[in-house]
């Protein structure tokens, strides 16, 4: 592990048996796990390369449960870290040694469907497909699709602010959120939103969506849902080179249209995912796109048959429209099986992160390869091209010694790439502590103080998840210290009137 | 008569704010002014006119982004999306009909600090789903910087959504960036005749349960839809269903969408032109503009109320206030959002409405009152202790001294 933890609090430490015993007097049964063995699950998220048991997992069921644990880590000065599923790809529910583990596992119940008002109430730890799966006998869905839909939670959706492939049209979680329930780190409860629009005040519902657990814990969560379109179809276009691929991705928004999804892979990926699904892809191509438009038949037909004189004006090589759902289906299976179908073809891979500029991709991809060549790694590239969002995969072998430690500078050097040219660190996955010390080079300290500053207002005492997003911790008191300059020339050559 | 500065560029806006803090002076932001007479009313010494931050940065259309120092005309962004069949897809309103003295369309700072967005945020979200990222200056005189320039991102906060309805209690922008969408190619209205408000509650209902894709849902009854300058609107309530995007999708739609709301009532359907004048109306609440134009009497125009709620909802709320106080209404997002007017009287209605929104829940801000009601009365939803303290936490994390729009919000904050 390269990435330095929040020294451990040896006083928390020493007092733990009086710890867990307080825990087991507000959860009782087996909602407290204090033995090794049982805590083992809980000491990695989806960012596998970070391990640490936590000090003590803990399992509330209710709210006023997750209340009480809050005020009493606040008091007593214990670190906590909330924990959804674990399907973090940024390390976000890392266990700090000295913390206890909050796992919102067991909030999983669906509270409220309400069909005329299109939204669903429903607790943190209930499977995004499964808010999906309840509301698709009346043809609704909840939109926001990240891969791991099957096993990751609402709560850390919000948490994370997690997207999906259909997320350029239908927006990621924090544009599909009505309300939250929230605990604060002092315990109190508070309601965010309801099932109205918009905040009438400040839009802290806004603000806690994408926090990475380190504002509050969520223990209930109103979600908009959508009526299904009528149907979709996808089209795949293979490119002799990633730069026609990229014109054909401008020329399509440049055309009006926002496709459902429109994702592009790499030659490595492609040969990689039809070997493993054998979706049909071609092999001969650099760049493929798989575009896909949703609504009702007469719009779906008009735009596949636009999109296909767009793909020709951009030298596509080939040109294939999906005409049954079966076709459609399997365009995607390939995609939605690119991390795995790399899986096969390396030891470990790593799942990098950044959106850049689209028009930019050429440029990265090229200097992607020369680090590749520097590093001696390979890497294999996904990407959400509508948004500009790029999932490189560099595959390595964990068993190499230092093969790990040449993998994260070689993803590192990525990512610094991402913001060289006008993008961003992580477009979906979140800072954790993966990209945490790459911070400072896309915000000043400045940026970062105030940042902190925010988090001053919900969590004074830094005791929420600590060690995530942030590469340096101030306290509160520090960062709230003003330095006035008293005396000096008011409002020196400004325009006044 | 409080002093005007009027930074050049974000340097001053720096020297002004921390020149403002070092003689303990407060400050009102604004940029064209034309939101200027909503919140409460503000007594600061200074007023920082940020008009003349002023410029498109960037603008990259098959990027989806637009970047512009905040006190840019929005008519000056909207000439030039459309010049690229671009728009705002959040429909931000033009106040110059509803609020006495306003001739500007207003600056993208303006409408983004106040997050109010038009009809079409049923379906693509409001201000603040469309911001990407800012420059400012905290009330602590720092400059600080959020988001990015792509439309996707979660790397740290994302303080635009703080930004978005902050009102400028917490820092001024100098720069902002934002996600621009298509135009859509065309549009039409189908409009359904004579319902009450309940009924068209039930009609709009059905129609965003559909797969019709509606961009825009509004009522209006007689009263109100006889107001409306676009033509056809005159004899009975009127309820509006907007269908955009391209011309096969919006024909396929309409055809269902009729299908759909036969047995609601007798049907109607406006032609592009007629649902783009009928749709701004709305944006702009015109309907309610002819009560601001009694310019001769300032002070005894009707309150004019902006109520969120739940869309099913809507119209018992509307009916609690209507059974005790002689209200105007319209219903637009499907009956999520009600725009109503009452007598100004001693505190704008403030008590009925505010109690109504207890009972249904959602929020109201007053939009339109006289400076001495606003002054009284709370303009923005009053809040639970818990989400109150929150917010003056939030407030003093970015500008401890109070320096920025003080009291514009609610009084501390």
């Amino acid at each position: 592990m390269s990435v330095a933890m929040p020294r451990p609090d040896q006083s928390v430490l020493a007092r733990r048996e009086r710890i867990v015993a307080a825990l087991r007097a507000i959860v009782p049964g087996e909602g407290v796990i204090a033995a090794e063995p049982e805590m083992r699950p809980y000491e990695t998220d989806g960012l596998t390369a970070y391990r640490q048991l936590p000090m003590v997992v803990v399992l509330p069921e209710t709210t006023q449960q997750v209340s009480r644990i809050l005020a009493f880590c606040h008091a007593e000065g214990i670190k906590v870290v909330p924990r959804g599923a674990g399907t973090s790809l940024s390390g976000g529910a890392l266990p700090l040694s000295d913390g206890v583990l909050l796992g919102m596992a067991k909030f999983n119940r669906i509270r409220e469907i309400d069909f005329a008002n299109r939204l669903a109430i429903v607790e943190p730890g209930v499977t995004n497909l499964a808010v999906t799966q309840a509301v698709e006998h009346a043809g609704f869905y909840y939109a926001p699709d990240p891969s791991s839909q099957i096993a990751c939670t609402i709560g850390g959706n919000v948490a994370e602010n997690s997207g999906g492939v259909h997320c350029l049209k239908y927006g990621m979680t924090t544009n599909n959120l009505l309300g939250c329930e929230l605990v604060l780190m002092t315990g109190e409860v508070v309601r965010l939103g309801g099932k109205h629009l918009d905040a009438g005040g400040y839009d802290l519902l806004g603000i806690v969506t994408g926090s990475e657990g380190l504002l509050g814990v969520v223990t209930e969560i109103t979600v908009r849902i959508l009526k299904k379109p009528d149907g979709a179809r996808a089209v795949l276009i293979g490119f002799a080179s990633s730069e026609d691929a990229g014109e054909c991705v401008g020329k399509v928004i440049g055309a009006g249209i926002i496709p459902a999804g429109m994702e592009m892979m790499d030659r490595p990926a492609i040969h990689a995912a039809e070997e493993f699904v054998h979706a049909g892809y071609p092999l001969d191509v650099d760049a493929l796109l798989i575009i896909e438009v949703d609504g009702p038949r007469a719009e779906v037909d008009h735009l596949i048959t636009r999109l296909e004189a767009i793909a020709r004006s951009c030298r596509a090589v080939a040109c294939r429209a999906s005409s049954s759902e079966e076709e459609r289906l399997l365009f995607w299976a390939g995609r939605k099986a690119a991390f795995p179908a790399v899986g096969r073809i390396s030891p470990d891979y790593y799942c990098m992160d950044g959106t850049i500029p689209r028009a930019r991709l050429p440029q990265v991809l090229k200097r992607m390869r020369e680090l590749s060549e520097t590093y001696g790694l390979a890497v294999a590239n996904v990407f959400h091209a509508g948004d500009g969002n790029l999932h490189p995969l560099i595959l390595y072998d964990a068993n190499k010694p230092a093969e790990l430690e040449r993998t994260e500078r070689f993803g590192a050097d990525i990512l610094r790439l991402c913001v060289e040219v006008g993008g961003v660190l992580t477009g979906e996955h979140g800072v954790g502590v993966e990209k945490r010390d790459l911070m400072p080079a896309m915000f000043s300290e400045a940026d970062l103080n105030q940042q902190q500053r925010l988090k001053c207002a919900f969590d004074d005492k830094g005791l929420l998840n600590p060690g995530k997003v942030f590469p340096t911790l101030h306290r509160c008191a520090e960062l709230g210290r003003m330095h006035v300059h008293a005396g000096r020339v008011a409002f020196p050559d400004i325009p006044r009137f | 008569m409080p002093d005007t500065l009027q930074p050049r560029d974000a340097k001053d806006v720096e020297a002004a704010v921390q020149s403002a803090l070092a003689e303990g002076k407060t400050i009102e932001i604004v940029g064209h002014g034309s939101k200027r007479a909503i919140g409460r009313p503000a007594q600061t010494d200074l007023t920082l006119d940020l008009s003349a931050l002023s410029g498109i940065t960037l603008y990259e259309p098959e990027e989806l982004v637009l970047s512009a120092k905040a006190g840019t005309p929005l008519a000056e962004i909207e000439a030039l999306l459309a010049a690229k069949g671009q728009q705002l897809a959040f429909e931000p309103m033009n106040c110059a009909a509803i609020l006495a003295g306003v001739a500007s369309r207003g600056t993208i700072g303006g409408a983004l600090a106040t997050n109010i967005s038009g009809p079409r945020r049923i379906k693509a979200g409001a201000a603040r789903d469309h911001f990407l990222g800012f420059c400012a200056v905290s009330g602590r005189g720092e400059t600080f910087k959020s988001g990015g320039r792509v439309v996707k991102n979660v790397t740290g906060y994302d303080l635009c959504k703080l930004m978005a309805g902050s009102w400028g209690t917490l820092a001024a922008m100098t720069e902002v960036t934002i996600k621009v969408l298509p135009r859509p190619e065309t549009e039409q209205t189908l409009l359904i005749r004579g319902l009450e408000p309940a009924q068209a509650i039930t009609a709009m209902t059905a129609a965003m349960g559909s797969s019709c894709d509606v961009s825009g849902a509004a009522h209006l009854p007689a009263e109100i839809a006889v107001r409306v300058p676009a033509g056809e609107m005159a004899g009975g309530a009127v309820t509006a269903l907007r269908l955009e995007g391209f011309l096969p999708s919006v024909a396929e739609r309409m055809r269902m969408l009729e299908v759909l709301m036969q047995p609601f009532g007798e049907l109607g359907s406006g032609d592009e032109m007629v649902s783009r004048r009928l749709w701004t109306a709305i944006r702009d609440v015109a309907p309610f503009a002819a009560e601001a134009s009694n310019r001769s009497a300032p002070g005894h125009e009707r309150a004019l109320w902006r109520v969120s709620t739940a869309p099913s909802r809507g119209a018992e709320f509307a009916a609690a206030i209507a059974n005790a106080a002689h209200a105007h209404i319209f219903y637009d997002w499907a009956g999520g959002l009600i725009w109503l007017t009452l007598e100004p009287g001693q505190d704008a209605g403030a008590a009925l409405i505010r109690r109504a929104v207890t009972a249904i829940g959602g929020h109201a801000t007053l939009i339109r009152a006289p400076a001495s009601v606003r002054a009284a009365i709370d303009v923005f939803a009053p809040q639970d202790p818990a989400v109150a303290a929150l917010t003056k936490r939030v407030k003093d994390g970015f500008d401890p001294k109070g320096v920025l729009n003080p009291g514009r919000m609610w009084a501390g904050v």
